[in-house]
């Protein structure tokens, strides 16, 4: 019943991916020049003058020093700063869901679970984008850092002047200890790579052990790579939280939520979730994957469905607190968001993909095991997530500037069709199935 | 022997041969009234032909009714029967009711549930269960076919079970 499975990546499949790459190109071209005319015909000549000045100067230097124009904060142009905030954001979102490729594997073995033997090459392959989220991480930082994250900037913490920020200048030593605040942040850089080389680190650890199994039969490559799975969760759980607050919760400096690293990790969880569940339907339909029946659907269709409604509750719970207590330095956040004309319809868009949706149409048992409804689901939850982290990222930054259209769009065709390629590549390269997973056996037998 | 239900009781020691024989029974056309088995048998359900369970139907009505009454409650309570200013809110603000309305909604689901599926299974105090065989409390797979349902002569049912790896066939009134 174990056979010799491996996905061929067609060239079929390939020119797909560049078709969406192409169009996402496209329209990231027309949003930009969409929202450059408008940033021209802005009205006010002052305003107008001084978004020419930046435009000029940010279009010498990009990929330079944004920052340098940014002596009194008014950064780059608006249209290259929402340029800057869909790249963050795009680029936190896919390495969120790369990541979760290695924490879902960590979690199976941690469990010892076995219904999910069959499937576990697919999470592997997600976990290949670590190492490029992690240097794209880092380079667009040191390129969005002036426009994207207002604690970057050197004024805030010189005391007895105007621009002093008393409240930033307590916290400084989060972002630049052992240094002076204000200078490089060296504490919040080390931190990102170190995030990143060790989420790597242990992929290719564990990656090593499940391929190593596939030749040599030996269950001791299980018990190593549960051995690392367990270092590895305990590191996750420390390092997803804190990479909340650095590259998300940062960019509204003054707003704390002590729920925040929950809440991005319950969103980019229920996104890898959907992701994972996403390709096995697809390649089930492709015909790949026989040992997988709708028993196995069935615990991912849970799987999306339960997470789901767990950032409901993390959602919720940020919220509640927020609104009940309704200090003003809290409720900030969530009047940029509910209240101002470009972001209010994508926060209750948010609540209808995330929550509404996946909580009626895989209420039912029918609903899980069958992959049509999969299919349909698993989509919206990854796009209401992606939504989710744009009304994370972008008000904070844009403020009343921010905008949603062709430019965003674009650059998530962009970011997808790359991580598409990278995954599925990644998942020719190896067997498709694990036929010597001690758990195989207890996996074809799984029964619901 | 006229009054009371007339049961053949088949005793089986293996999982598998419980599950085959249970096929080829009612191939036979034999009408299997309940299997009692000391742990679960995947499986079993369908080879019994059971018919999927409507409890979680119930189970979504009475959520929603719990759903329904915590919203009534609280918005009757804190936005007409005495309206009280809280944190500067409005009277009848949906956010803070919603916890209560969730541990309501849960509380009726689970109770509805409980109660639906013990009136179901015909489960209430001083019912004595009826003990085809004790030896399905230990180790012993235990199949009970009502005589009175069944065309077949008992001794041809018999037949059936032994051939089809039944250890034992006894008879049990009530």
């Amino acid at each position: 019943m174990i056979a010799d499975e491996k996905f061929e990546f067609t060239s079929g499949a390939k020119r797909k991916i560049v078709y969406l790459a192409l169009a996402g190109v496209f329209f990231l071209g027309v949003g930009l020049w969409m929202a450059m005319s408008d940033g021209h015909g802005g009205g006010h000549d002052e305003h107008a003058a001084v978004v020419n000045q930046s435009l000029v100067a940010s279009t010498n230097a990009v990929g330079a020093e944004p920052e340098a124009a940014g002596g009194e904060h008014h950064g780059s142009a608006p249209w290259l700063k929402r340029l800057y905030t869909s790249l963050w954001h795009n680029n936190v979102f896919f390495a969120g869901i790369g990541v979760i490729g290695l924490f879902f594997i960590a979690i199976q073995y941690a469990a010892q679970a076995g219904w999910s033997a069959p499937i576990k090459r697919i999470p592997l392959a997600i976990g290949h984008w670590i190492p490029i989220a992690g240097v794209m991480m880092v380079g667009l930082w040191f390129l969005v850092k002036g426009d994207v994250f207002h604690w970057t900037h050197h004024d805030l913490y010189v005391k007895d002047t105007p621009g002093y920020d008393k409240i930033l200048d307590g916290k400084s030593a989060y972002f630049f200890w052992p240094f002076e605040a204000g200078g490089f942040p060296i504490f919040y850089v080390i931190r990102m790579v170190a995030f990143f080389g060790l989420w790597y680190l242990f992929f290719t650890w564990i990656k090593k052990e499940m391929l190593a199994e596939d030749l040599s039969g030996n269950t001791a490559h299980f018990f190593s790579a549960r051995k690392f799975s367990a270092i590895f969760l305990v590191i996750f759980g420390v390092t997803s939280s804190v990479a909340a607050w650095d590259w998300i919760m940062s960019i509204d400096t003054h707003w704390y939520s002590t729920m925040f690293g929950w809440y991005m990790f319950a969103s980019w969880w229920v996104t890898g979730l959907a992701f994972i569940t996403l390709i096995v339907v697809n390649l089930k339909d492709a015909g790949y994957l026989k040992m997988v029946n709708s028993n196995h659907l069935h615990d991912l269709g849970k799987f999306v469905f339960a997470f789901s409604i767990f950032w409901t509750y993390i959602w919720f719970g940020q919220f509640l607190l927020i609104y009940y207590a309704n200090i003003p330095e809290e409720t900030v956040y969530f009047i940029t968001r509910m209240r101002t004309a470009p972001y209010s319809w994508i926060f209750f868009l948010n609540l209808l993909l995330n929550f509404v949706l996946p909580f009626l149409l895989l209420m039912t048992r029918d609903a899980k095991r069958q992959m049509s409804m999969l299919k349909v689901v698993t989509p919206i939850v990854i796009l209401g997530h992606w939504f989710d982290f744009y009304n994370m990222i972008t008000p904070g930054v844009m403020k009343g500037e921010g905008g949603f259209g062709f430019l965003e769009l674009g650059l998530l065709m962009i970011f997808l069709a790359a991580f598409l390629y990278i995954v599925l590549n990644a998942l020719s390269k190896v067997q498709l199935v694990a036929k010597n997973h001690p758990f195989m056996p207890e996996s074809l037998n799984h029964h619901i | 022997m006229d009054k009371g239900k007339h049961y053949l009781v088949g005793v089986f020691n293996d999982e598998d041969v419980l599950l085959h024989g249970v096929e080829h029974i009612r191939e036979k056309g034999v009408r299997i009234e309940e299997v009692y088995t000391p742990f679960p048998v995947h499986g079993l359900d369908e080879a019994l032909g059971y018919k999927r369970s409507r409890l979680p139907i119930a189970a979504f009505l009475f959520g929603m009714t719990g759903t329904m009454l915590a919203l009534t409650m609280q918005i009757w309570m804190l936005g007409f029967d005495w309206p009280m200013i809280i944190g500067g809110k409005n009277f009848a603000s949906l956010p803070p009711f919603v916890p209560v309305t969730f541990e309501l909604t849960v509380l009726l689901a689970a109770f509805g549930m409980v109660g639906t599926f013990m009136i179901v299974s015909d489960l209430k105090p001083y019912k004595w269960p009826r003990q085809f065989d004790i030896r399905s409390t230990n180790d012993k797979h235990v199949m009970a076919i009502d005589l009175a349902s069944n065309k077949l002569s008992k001794d041809e049912i018999a037949r059936i079970l032994k051939e089809n790896g039944a250890e034992e066939v006894n008879e049990k009134n009530f």
